[in-house]
């Protein structure tokens, strides 16, 4: 049994784990001093061996990404947080920086010297008014108290923090789509070469990096590198969040070591909702191949979710039951990835919008068994073709769902229509519910 | 009432907060719709002046994002998570109900201009499907007889206070106001976690695993 492993999450049951005086009484800022007294590469180094990897989807290692900053090249650096969490599924940062969002500026100020960035950004999604106004309270409170500003904690370091709200864009979670619209543009990626790292923000070297990925900072700068490795697998060092949502029992938030699995997950959440069975569920988010319950038992780290065919991505295991159609699934995940497209490559813009078409005719039963090979022909034009990576994660549940369930989908055509009853997955009773 | 020069002092402390001017657009746009509830073209026009931008190129912005509204939407803006997880657990469900309860269509508002609903796509709180959002607060755990009732309320001026979120629900335009980074003072109300957000911990607690 893995033992779970609360770090971030140790203390959101304190009332006011949110406030500067609940996260300095428990330990909250004592990792930037012992950071702030680091040379910037010693503290670069440290969150380097650590083995942390973002956590925002990509696994990239933080430490390397603030070590491709240029220093020394007499331009402004810039630290960037992405805390636009909008992929389909995901729902860790914003619970997280709801219940404590100074653990995550206590790591931006860390990573700010690291980097030796004066300046830093949150751009957060702009539909969760309540967080945004925890951040924003949090980073006054840190102004305040002198975390933040001139002369931090009485060294020769400066930063000015300041959080930039969205307006309803999941391509802004790109993170070059991010900077533009950083920028005051439309929020559409650009393509690299140059990455972040050399021209960002304003052109200038700039770090992107996921709300959790740097809120774990702290955490190791007190701990330790051995600390940290001591948990999770080989490649996949560390605690994480993992979010159970869906046809479970009891949904909800789960720090433990990476490499824990679903089976021992949902064990965690009290088993599937009573009387039913898992069918399919995404490892990482929408855009994650899904997986079925063949897959129980991967290791849920970056490789073992790798080698089984799908991405650990955020964590977001979102969990559907034996009462859902797949291809109903499939169909709104696709029609969500049609109205995101920015428009800017031609093959996303386009081709998502005849993913749904003919998506649509084969829930409906109108389809044509050839279609499934049409469908899989256009993901091929699609993924890897665009400068960004949202045409891949609408690729993803269409293959990986042919894929598992071929048989469902050809039964639409048989059916003449959707051989389900939408009112079995719901959790609440609809009038003339059979169940 | 759009943006005018008498906002000047609120608009110049927006702008101030970025090394390069063109980065304030989105909290203006946020700023003309704690004004207006929409952006009206005077406010694009209004913005742009002050960025030194031709208005065309604020347009671009406001018409890129789905929070900017080009026309008035209702005091309490209730958006239906419909993305794949909510949709499945009954976000479908209460969407038509809402729909036909108020005798709304999609991106519609109540004749007193109260309420108005829109279908949105996943809001991050996937472990409190199926979830409603109000002017961008949350409302967790939704059923079709609960958001109806939501509504309802709404529209009689007294929406129950958010599941996560402040002791009272903010309008439309108190929000925009919010998310053009004026701070309300209203961070320390409402519950710093709810229940799924706390279950990991609690399992932890329970097996001994912290302290």
């Amino acid at each position: 049994m893995t033992k779970l492993t609360p770090v971030l999450s140790a203390f959101w049951d304190q009332k006011d784990s949110f406030t500067i005086y609940g996260y300095k009484r428990n330990g909250g800022y004592k990792a930037l001093e012992k950071a702030l007294s680091m040379a910037p590469d010693d503290v670069i180094k440290t969150v380097k061996d650590s083995g942390l990897r973002g956590r925002g989807g990509a696994g990239f290692p933080t430490g390397m990404k603030w070590g491709f900053i240029p220093q020394g090249d007499n331009k402004e650096h810039y630290f960037v947080v992405n805390a636009d969490e909008s992929e389909p599924g995901t729902c860790k940062d914003m619970p997280l920086l709801l219940a404590n969002p100074h653990v995550l500026i206590e790591g931006i100020i860390i990573g700010s010297y690291a980097i030796r960035a004066n300046y830093a950004f949150i751009y957060i999604r702009g539909e969760v008014a309540h967080v945004i106004r925890r951040v924003q309270q949090a980073i006054d409170d840190a102004y305040k108290a002198g975390y933040l500003g001139k002369n931090i904690l009485g060294k020769d370091f400066d930063l000015e923090l300041v959080l930039h709200v969205g307006a309803g864009a999941y391509i802004c979670g790109e993170e070059t789509a991010l900077l533009d619209s950083l920028e005051g543009f439309r929020g559409q990626p650009r393509l690299r070469p140059p990455f972040p790292a050399i021209a960002g923000l304003y052109a200038r070297p700039t770090v992107v990096n996921n709300v959790e990925s740097v809120a774990s900072v702290p955490s190791i700068i007190n701990n330790g590198v051995e600390w940290f490795a001591s948990m999770g697998t080989e490649k996949s060092k560390g605690y994480t969040l993992y979010s159970l949502s869906g046809h479970v029992k009891n949904p909800g938030q789960f720090e433990a070591p990476l490499g824990i699995t679903l089976r021992e997950l949902i064990d965690l959440a009290g088993g599937m909702r009573s009387g039913h069975t898992l069918k399919f569920w995404t490892p990482g988010g929408s855009s994650t191949p899904l997986f079925t319950d063949a897959h129980l038992d991967t290791p849920l780290d970056y490789e073992g979710v790798a080698a089984a065919g799908s991405m650990l991505g955020t964590k977001a295991l979102q969990i559907f039951d034996e009462t859902v159609c797949v291809v109903r699934a499939v169909l709104r995940w696709t029609e969500f990835y049609k109205h995101e497209s920015c428009g800017k490559c031609t093959p996303c813009r386009e081709g998502t919008w005849w993913l749904v078409q003919i998506l649509q005719d084969l829930e409906s039963g109108k389809g044509e068994a050839k279609d499934l090979d049409k469908l899989l022909d256009l993901c091929d034009n699609i993924a890897g073709r665009s400068f960004c990576a949202l045409a891949d994660g609408a690729a993803s549940p269409i293959i990986s769902s042919i894929k598992y369930f071929r048989e469902e989908y050809l039964d639409h055509l048989r059916n003449g229509g959707c051989p389900f009853d939408p009112a079995r997955s719901t959790l609440f009773e609809l009038a003339g519910d059979a169940r | 009432m759009p943006l005018t020069f008498d906002d000047n002092a609120v608009m110049d402390s927006i702008i101030q907060r970025y090394p390069r001017s063109r980065s304030a657009i989105m909290p203006l746009l946020h700023l003309a719709q704690a004004k207006d509830g929409y952006v009206t073209a005077e406010s694009i026009e209004m913005i742009a002046t002050k960025l030194n931008l031709e208005s065309a190129e604020v347009n671009a912005v406001a018409t890129f994002y789905t929070q900017y509204k080009r026309k008035p939407v209702g005091d309490y803006h209730v958006g239906v998570c419909t993305n794949t997880l909510c949709a499945v657990m009954g976000g479908d469900a209460i969407f038509e109900a809402l729909k036909e309860h108020l005798n709304l269509d999609n991106d519609e508002v109540t004749s007193d201009g109260k309420v108005s609903i829109e279908h949105i796509e996943c809001n991050a709180a996937c472990d409190y499907a199926p979830v409603v959002m109000v002017n961008w607060e949350f409302y967790d755990n939704q059923t079709v007889q609960s958001a109806k009732e939501l509504v309802d309320a709404a529209r009689n001026g007294n929406p129950p206070a958010p599941t996560r979120g402040p002791s009272s629900l903010p309008t439309w335009k108190e929000n925009s106001a919010l998310l053009a980074g004026i701070n309300d003072g209203r961070a320390g109300e409402g519950v710093q976690a709810g229940e799924a957000t706390l279950l990991g911990l609690k399992i932890a607690r329970e097996r001994g695993e912290i302290k």
